[in-house]
């Protein structure tokens, strides 16, 4: 499962499914996060997803972000505009990040 | 001071008149009081502008090699401009200090090429903290293996110049809640080591890339443990505290502690609460040269008095 994080303008993003039949038993699914010039957030700020789930965050801003995960399980390169950063969760709990740039800018992931 | 010093209280008033002309204004720094001084007045009166001897460093910021957006498709240009700047001072400054920022996404090439063009500037040796923009490298390692080597790795760090003692710190690498800057209690007691034992009459230059006093929280412009480091530093006679982070000019005496903050020679940021949020701040292109800029700091006759200019790009 893919789940794409897009930086988004905040009421705009709902988590995008896009379904795709891998060659897997399991379909992958992403949820895309947003992040957009004026309010600084990723959108959705929490999404919840089940265990093997690929995270994706997009960058739709013109400023750079990064994604850091403030338990050190991952860290992004700063992300140019349309740059994007993936993440596969495997195993259930709650993952709070932030942008190391902006660090105002947090957000959830909660894995079933 | 004696009575040609330029903190005098008659010549402070009459300065006061002359503050924000058009070249640029500079700031007369004597005993924790700044004084603004129209940098054209200063050029216009030699005998004046020799009282402020050799410039002591000259302060860049914000230089965010690899941006190239709207507000500035040419970064190059404009930091080659402010150290052409630098370079037709009449006396070359003797340290040159950046205060964080070089590259806009701490990538390889963009840090090779700010050392490429900062190589060019007239002035003594290079003294540098990172910005938040300089280690958003995922392993954080692009800026240490070039600047790491003053700290050991660990970013802060301090030296002595004709007198004055420089403490470099750093308040880009722990997150807050709120996204104030930290220090950190690892820095904040290597500080006050640092200063332990030292006279209080030492002139004291304290810099850091976010601002160490609070310029508007909502927008993250502060350093969350710094009245900490504050603490510290009161007892000093003359303390200059300079900051880039927020691409404009905003300062604040308290007591002996003068804080200052540069432009940047990339692109201004909106004022503090003005607009949705900071970034990059889109102006017509013919006004750019005036809200981008550097700082310098000259040591005035006596070692305790630091006057402090910043100049536009224009």
């Amino acid at each position: 499962m893919n789940l794409k994080i897009f930086f988004a303008a905040g009421i705009l993003a709902a988590a995008l499914c896009v379904g795709s039949d891998g060659a897997a038993a399991a379909p992958a699914v992403e949820t895309i996060i947003q992040v957009s010039a004026k309010n600084f957030m990723f959108a959705p700020a929490s999404v919840t997803v089940k265990a093997g789930t690929t995270v994706t965050w997009v960058n739709l801003d013109d400023e750079p972000h990064t994604v850091f995960s403030d338990a050190g399980l991952f860290r992004s390169s700063a992300l140019d505009t349309q740059e994007r950063f993936s993440f596969k969760f495997d195993k259930a709990g709650t993952y709070h990040y932030l942008c190391t740039i902006h660090p105002r800018m947090v957000g959830t992931v909660v894995v079933e | 001071m004696t009575d040609d010093s330029l903190d005098s209280p008659s010549r402070r008033k009459a300065l006061g008149c002359l503050a924000y002309g058009g070249a640029g204004t500079l700031f007369v720094l004597a005993g924790g009081v700044f004084t603004p001084l129209d940098l054209a007045a200063a050029a216009a009166d030699a005998e004046r502008t020799a009282r402020l001897g050799r410039p002591l460093f000259v302060q860049l910021s914000d230089t965010h090699i690899g941006f190239n957006k709207d507000a500035n498709p040419d970064v190059n240009a404009t930091l080659t401009r402010a150290i052409d700047l630098v370079n037709a001072m009449p006396q070359a400054p003797a340290l040159l200090i950046h205060t964080g920022d070089i590259t806009h996404l701490s990538r390889p090439a963009e840090f090779d090429l700010a050392q490429q063009l900062l190589s060019r500037i007239n002035a003594g040796e290079m003294h540098t903290v990172p910005g938040e923009h300089d280690t958003s490298d995922a392993a954080v390692s692009e800026y240490f293996s070039r600047f790491g080597k003053a700290s050991n790795n660990k970013g802060y760090y301090s030296f002595d110049h004709a007198g004055v003692h420089f403490i470099a710190l750093v308040n880009v690498l722990q997150f807050k809640p709120g996204g104030l800057g930290t220090l950190g209690s690892d820095q904040l007691e290597w500080v006050e080591d640092d200063l332990k034992g030292r006279s209080a009459s030492t002139p004291i230059v304290v810099f850091a890339h976010m601002p160490l006093w609070s310029v508007y929280e909502p927008w993250g412009w502060g350093t969350g443990d710094a009245p900490q480091l504050m603490s510290y530093l009161r007892r000093f006679g003359s303390v200059t505290v300079l900051n880039g982070h927020i691409h404009q000019i905003a300062q604040k005496v308290e007591g002996n502690v003068t804080f200052h903050t540069a432009r940047s020679t990339a692109y201004p940021q909106p004022a503090a609460g003005v607009g949705e949020g900071p970034g990059p701040l889109k102006v017509p292109a013919d006004q750019l040269a005036r809200v981008l800029g550097i700082s310098s700091v000259s040591v005035v006759k006596h070692p305790r008095s630091l006057a402090l200019a910043d100049r536009t790009l224009a």
